[in-house]
């Protein structure tokens, strides 16, 4: 290759590797800010911030929603099966929340480890497929249960 | 098709407006990206063509681009 | 392959080959972006869990997709403007970045659609929206970058850089999803095997994305013919063209 450029071409993937490392430092350096939620583990483990605005994902557990009989109130659980944290919030709930599936819920812990939730965000998979396709999969599901007890 | 009818393909059981807002948003943008470029062409050479005939003595030609 | 990759740096014959590809490509785009439009909002199933709304993925995925890979193809072109010195990698470079930052701004606003219904929100700051923000910075930088300068030689060397600096950002907006805890979920087309999106589905999506790809070429191609044109408008070759209208 022609030497100028070559050394052009030097010049090329050195702007390259130094922004990449850079950014990649960067980004390394604040991967906890990046994250959008705490998961219930470490809610647990006590590192998260009482009393500040903080995020709590996890799944919803089942049997775990309570609503109030008189308000908007709602009472559930998240969890990332190594812990579990309680939440409550007033108002209306994302159409696709539901127990069994993901929830990000944002607010402030309170002294009792539970999160006062002021927004809750229903979080979906990455599966696609049609309602009849999924019930086929529940079928089957349940036959493979009933066929292990 | 998958709706029984038009109206029921309008109104995608409550979420009719967040779908077919998105696609029109998306056509209107994507027309817009080949049409710019091909007017911006088209300025171009009847700029050029105007500019030839001024240096030939002939009148340029009429703008016919603004002709209803 | 040297000698075709110096006749890329021919404005005239650049001019005729997109010429030629574009009189095929552009109909069969059109029209390969309306069927499958019209095939995923009206012949696919719904989805078992989001219902309708996630019709908005036959172009919500494509619009993304294609806005990555549109970056390489500009910072390439930077790459090889800054090693070879070509006025039509420049060109390419130039023409590359409208149409970059129309599709990153299309994955936006329908993403922020989608996402009111689903997740109950029209916006999040979480890993992959936020790096596809910057994404579109990043773009619209390169637009602004180059009219920032006089000297257009020393803005297209300017506009390189930004471009190949920038790069990092592809792979971090696709491992997003992976990597950091986020709201939007992770790929439903797997590399590897085990891909989660029902045929039916998958397939008006695979169809759409090529058709925007083949957007992108198009666009790609009609934005160069028209620098070409503007650059070259003193040269006797465009002067025939001109006479020949």
């Amino acid at each position: 290759m022609h030497p100028v450029r070559r050394q052009r071409l030097f010049l090329v993937l050195f702007i390259v590797l130094v922004s990449t490392v850079a950014i990649s430092l960067v980004a390394y350096a604040l991967r906890g800010n990046i994250n959008l939620f705490y998961p219930p583990v470490e809610v647990a483990q006590g590192k998260a911030p009482v009393g500040q605005k903080i995020r709590v994902g996890g799944m919803v557990v089942e049997g775990s929603v309570q609503r109030s009989a008189d308000s908007l109130e709602v009472r559930f659980e998240v969890t990332d099966y190594e812990a579990t944290v309680p939440v409550v919030y007033t108002g209306i709930l994302p159409d696709l929340f539901d127990e069994g599936q993901g929830a990000v819920a944002a607010g402030k812990l309170d002294e009792q480890g539970v999160l006062q939730a002021s927004e809750v965000l229903a979080k979906h998979d990455e599966n696609y497929m049609p309602p009849e396709v999924a019930e086929a999969l529940e079928a089957s599901k349940q036959r493979r249960m009933e066929a292990g007890q | 098709m998958y709706f029984e009818s038009l109206s029921a393909a309008l109104t995608m059981d409550g979420h009719g407006a967040f779908v077919w807002s998105a696609y029109a948003i998306t056509a209107v943008v994507l027309v817009g990206m080949l049409v710019a470029p091909w007017r911006r062409q088209r300025r171009t050479l009847r700029q050029l063509t105007g500019l030839l005939k001024r240096e030939a003595g002939q009148p340029p030609p009429r703008d016919r681009s603004r002709e209803v | 392959m040297w000698t075709l990759f110096h006749k890329f740096g021919s404005p005239p014959w650049l001019y005729r080959l997109s010429g030629s590809i574009l009189r095929w490509l552009l109909p069969l785009t059109l029209l390969a972006l309306v069927a499958g439009a019209v095939w995923g909002l009206l012949f696919t199933p719904p989805d078992f869990r989001q219902g309708n709304s996630y019709r908005i993925i036959y172009i919500h995925v494509p619009a993304a997709v294609v806005a990555l890979a549109g970056y390489y193809v500009m910072a390439i072109a930077g790459a090889i403007s800054l090693i070879w010195r070509m006025k039509m990698a420049d060109v390419a470079m130039r023409a590359t970045a409208p149409v970059g930052a129309a599709l990153t701004f299309v994955a936006l606003v329908t993403g922020s659609i989608w996402g009111k219904p689903t997740w109950g929100t029209w916006w999040v700051w979480d890993a992959r929206i936020t790096s596809m923000l910057i994404l579109l910075f990043l773009y619209l930088g390169v637009i602004a970058l180059y009219e920032a300068y006089e000297n257009k030689a020393l803005a297209a060397k300017a506009c390189a850089v930004l471009s190949l600096v920038g790069t990092v950002n592809i792979p971090i907006i696709y491992k997003s999803v992976d990597w950091w805890y986020s709201l939007h979920q992770p790929a439903s087309i797997k590399f590897t095997g085990g891909t989660t999106i029902d045929p039916s589905m998958l397939y008006p999506l695979l169809w759409m994305i090529v058709a925007f790809y083949a957007l992108f070429t198009c666009c790609l191609l009609l934005n160069m013919r028209a620098e070409i044109l503007e650059r070259e408008s003193r040269t006797a070759w465009v002067r025939r063209l001109a006479a020949g209208e």
